[in-house]
C-alpha cells in the first residue's frame, strides 16, 4: 500500500498554475513590463520630455538605421530623479554614449519619443497600481480581519459602514478630495510630488472595501475552527491570533484580491488623468499619454499611433493581470483544484 | 415588505445626508473662492461675498444649505450666468439618462447572450472566443475603446459623427462604448451562472423529458443563472454614471457629466452639488430596486 502523500493548497494552487498555459503568459508578460519599467533609465531612449518642434507628429517608420545620435541628459534635470534612477542613466550614459533607439512608435504633438514616454509612463501607472493595492490591502486586511473576529456587535456596526460606502459613489468625492488637496499643494514647495504623492493616497483610500469584506468573512469562518480555541485556552492574545493563526491562513485569498485590485486602481488612474485630475506633467503615465492623444485627434489627420499605442500597453497589461488573477481564484478554489 | 422597505428608505437617506457632509466640507476646505480668477476683489468685499454664499464652514451654514436642500432649492450656479442648478440639472439629465438606460440595455443585451451561449458551448472554441472578449472588456477603461472606434468607425470608414447629440446616429457609438466593459463582465456572470445551474437536477430532469437544449437554457436556466447579473445592475449603474463623466466629455454631449468635473473644478459649489446627490440618490434608488427584483426572481429568498 502506498501512503497517500499530502500536498498543501498552496502546493496544489501552485501545480494547477503552471499547467495552464496562458496564466503562465499573462505572468511572464506583466513580470516583462514591470522589469521594462524599473529599468527604463537604463534603456537608450531618448528624454521623455526633450521637444523637438520640427519633428512634431512624425508617424512611426521602419527605421532605417539603429542608432540615432541623441542629446545626453543634462545634470541640472537629473537632479530630480532618484538617485537610483540616476545611477542607472550615468550607466546608460557608460554603455551606450549619447546614441538612443530611434522613435519606432512615432512623436507627439511637441516630437517627443512617444515610445520612451510610454515606458517612462509605464512607471507612474505601475507604481500607482501595485502602491494604491498595497495600501487598500493594509487597510481591508485590519479592518476584516478586526471586524470579523470581534464579531457581535462591532462587526455589526463596522459592515454597516462598509454597506452605505458601497452605496456612495466615490468618484465623485474623490474629485472634490483631489480637487481640494492639490489646492492645499499649491503653495508647496516642490508641486509636482506633493501632488503625485496625493493622487496616490487618495486612490489607496477608496479601494479597501472589497477586500475588507473578503477578509471579514474568511475570518469569521477562521474563528470557528478548534486551532483558535485552542490558541485561547493557551493564553494567546487577540492580536497574537490574528497575526499567528489567522493571518497565514488568509494569505492565498488575499492575493488573488490584490491581483485583482491592482488593474482596478491602474483602470482608476488612467480615468482620472484622462479628465485631467490624476497624474500632473512633467510625469507621465498611460491615462495622460491617451488623453494627450484625444486632445489632438481630428478625422482629416489620423494620429493613429497617439491612440493605438498607449492603448495597447493599458489593455495587455490590465487584461495580463485580470487573467492571472482569475486563474489564481481558481487554482485555490478546493472545488475546482483536484 | 413595508417594513422592509421602510428600512431602506431610510438607508437611502442615510447615505444621501452622509454624502451631504462630506460633499460640504470638503468644497468648503479648498482654499479661494468661485470667483478667484477674476479681478481680485478687495477683502471687504471677498468677505461680504463669502458670507452672503455661505462659504464657510459653520454650523449655521450646514443647516441653512442642508434646509435649503431638503426643501428643494439647489439654488443658484456659483459660474454658469443666469441659471439655477436645477435648470442644468433639468437639461442635462434627460441625455445622460437616455445615454445611460441604452448603454444599460447594450450591456444586459449583449452580456446575457454572450454568456448563455458560452455556457452552452463550454470549453469550445466559441467559448474561448466570446471569453477573451469579456476579459479584454474588463480591462479596457471605456475612453480607450471610444478612441479606437472613434478612429475606425468615425473617421476611417466615416459611418457614424465622431461628436455631437441629437439622433440615434450620434446615440449609437458613445452608448455602446458606455455599456462595453459592462456587457464584459455579465458575460462573465452569466456564463458562470448558468454553468452553476446546469449541474442542477431540475436541468437533468428538463433533459430527460425531451426538452430541446436551447430551450433549457432560454427558458430553465436562465431565469436563476440571471440572479448575479441582476445584482450587478447596482453597481453596473453607479459604474455607467461614472463613464458617462468621460464619454460625454469625448463625444462633446451636453449632460449633466460633462457638468460636473468642470463645476467641481471651478468651485461652482452648488452645481457639484446638486450633480452628487442627484448620482447619490441615483444608485441608491437602483440599489433598492435590485434588492427588491432579487426578492421578486428567487423564490427561495422571500423573506421580506
Amino acid at each position: 500500500m502506498v501512503a497517500a502523500s499530502g500536498k498543501s493548497l498552496t502546493q496544489l494552487a501552485v501545480r494547477h498554475l503552471r499547467r495552464r498555459r496562458s496564466a503562465l503568459l499573462a505572468f511572464v508578460a506583466i513580470s516583462t513590463m514591470t522589469v521594462a519599467a524599473l529599468l527604463t533609465p537604463l534603456l537608450p531612449l531618448e528624454r521623455p520630455d526633450r521637444t523637438q518642434t520640427d519633428l512634431a507628429y512624425s508617424a512611426p517608420t521602419i527605421p532605417t538605421g539603429f542608432w540615432v545620435a541623441g542629446l545626453s541628459d543634462d545634470d541640472v534635470s537629473l537632479q530630480k530623479l532618484w538617485p537610483w534612477d540616476r545611477g542607472m542613466i550615468h550607466l546608460r550614459q557608460a554603455i551606450f554614449g549619447d546614441n538612443v533607439l530611434p522613435p519606432l512608435m512615432g512623436r507627439d504633438g511637441l516630437g517627443r519619443c512617444l515610445m520612451s514616454r510610454l515606458l517612462w509612463g509605464a512607471r507612474m501607472s505601475l507604481a500607482v497600481g501595485f502602491f494604491a493595492a498595497a495600501v487598500s490591502l493594509l487597510i481591508g486586511v485590519t479592518y476584516g480581519a478586526v471586524s470579523g473576529y470581534v464579531g457581535g456587535r462591532v462587526d455589526n456596526a463596522m459592515m454597516r459602514a462598509v454597506d452605505i460606502f458601497y452605496g456612495i459613489p466615490f468618484i465623485f468625492v474623490v474629485i472634490f478630495l483631489i480637487t481640494v488637496l492639490k489646492g492645499r499643494a499649491a503653495g508647496a514647495e516642490d508641486v509636482a510630488g506633493l501632488n503625485s504623492f496625493v493622487f496616490f493616497v487618495v486612490v489607496a483610500l477608496i479601494y479597501w472595501l472589497t477586500m475588507a469584506r473578503v477578509v471579514r468573512g474568511q475570518v469569521v469562518s477562521l474563528r470557528e475552527h478548534e486551532f483558535v480555541t485552542a490558541a485561547q485556552s493557551l493564553g494567546a492574545t487577540t492580536v497574537e491570533i490574528l497575526w499567528r493563526h489567522i493571518r497565514p491562513n488568509l494569505i492565498s485569498i488575499v492575493i488573488v484580491y490584490l491581483t485583482l485590485t491592482i488593474p482596478r486602481v491602474m483602470l482608476f488612474e488612467a480615468f482620472l488623468s484622462f479628465l485631467g485630475l490624476g497624474v500632473e506633467a512633467p510625469d507621465v503615465s498611460w491615462g495622460v499619454l491617451i488623453r494627450e492623444a484625444f486632445d489632438v485627434l481630428n478625422p482629416v489627420q489620423v494620429l493613429w499611433w497617439l491612440v493605438f499605442w498607449p492603448s495597447l500597453f493599458l489593455a495587455v497589461t490590465l487584461s495580463c493581470l485580470n487573467h492571472l488573477g482569475d486563474c489564481m481564484r481558481d487554482a485555490f478554489d478546493p472545488r475546482t483544484v483536484t | 415588505m413595508i417594513a422592509f422597505l421602510t428600512r431602506r428608505l431610510v438607508w437611502v437617506v442615510l447615505t444621501l445626508w452622509i454624502v451631504f457632509t462630506i460633499s460640504f466640507v470638503l468644497m468648503r476646505s479648498v482654499p479661494g473662492t468661485p470667483w478667484q480668477d477674476e479681478r481680485n476683489l478687495p477683502p471687504e468685499v471677498e468677505a461680504e461675498l463669502r458670507e452672503q454664499y455661505r462659504l464657510e464652514i459653520s454650523f449655521e451654514n450646514y443647516w441653512s444649505v442642508l434646509g435649503d436642500c431638503l426643501s428643494g432649492d439647489l439654488g443658484p450656479s456659483y459660474r454658469l450666468l443666469d441659471f439655477r442648478v436645477a435648470e442644468i440639472i433639468a437639461q442635462g439629465l434627460p441625455k445622460s439618462a437616455l445615454l445611460g438606460v441604452v448603454a444599460l440595455a447594450f450591456a444586459v443585451l449583449i452580456g446575457v447572450t454572450a454568456g448563455a451561449v458560452a455556457a452552452a458551448r463550454r470549453g469550445h472554441f466559441l467559448d474561448t472566443l466570446l471569453m477573451s472578449g469579456a476579459n479584454l472588456g474588463i480591462s479596457l477603461p471605456n475612453f480607450v475603446i471610444a478612441g479606437v472606434l472613434v478612429v475606425i468607425v468615425c473617421f476611417r470608414w466615416q459611418l457614424l459623427p465622431p461628436a455631437g447629440w441629437g439622433g440615434l446616429r450620434e446615440l449609437l457609438l458613445p452608448a455602446f462604448c458606455l455599456g462595453a466593459p459592462f456587457a464584459a463582465s455579465i458575460a462573465r456572470l452569466t456564463r458562470t451562472g448558468v454553468l452553476e445551474v446546469l449541474s442542477q437536477d431540475y436541468i437533468r430532469t428538463a433533459h430527460a423529458k425531451g426538452v430541446h437544449p436551447r430551450v433549457v437554457v432560454s427558458r430553465h436556466a436562465l431565469r436563476l443563472a440571471l440572479l448575479p447579473v441582476v445584482s450587478f445592475l447596482g453597481p453596473a449603474t453607479a459604474g455607467i454614471l461614472t463613464g458617462s463623466l468621460v464619454i460625454e466629455r469625448i463625444f462633446a454631449i451636453p449632460g449633466i457629466g460633462s457638468h460636473f468635473v468642470q463645476a467641481a473644478l471651478s468651485r461652482d459649489y452648488t452645481l457639484s452639488m446638486g450633480v452628487v446627490l442627484l448620482y447619490t440618490l441615483l444608485v441608491s434608488l437602483m440599489n433598492l430596486f435590485v434588492d427588491i427584483s432579487y426578492r421578486v426572481l428567487d423564490p427561495r429568498v422571500r423573506a421580506w
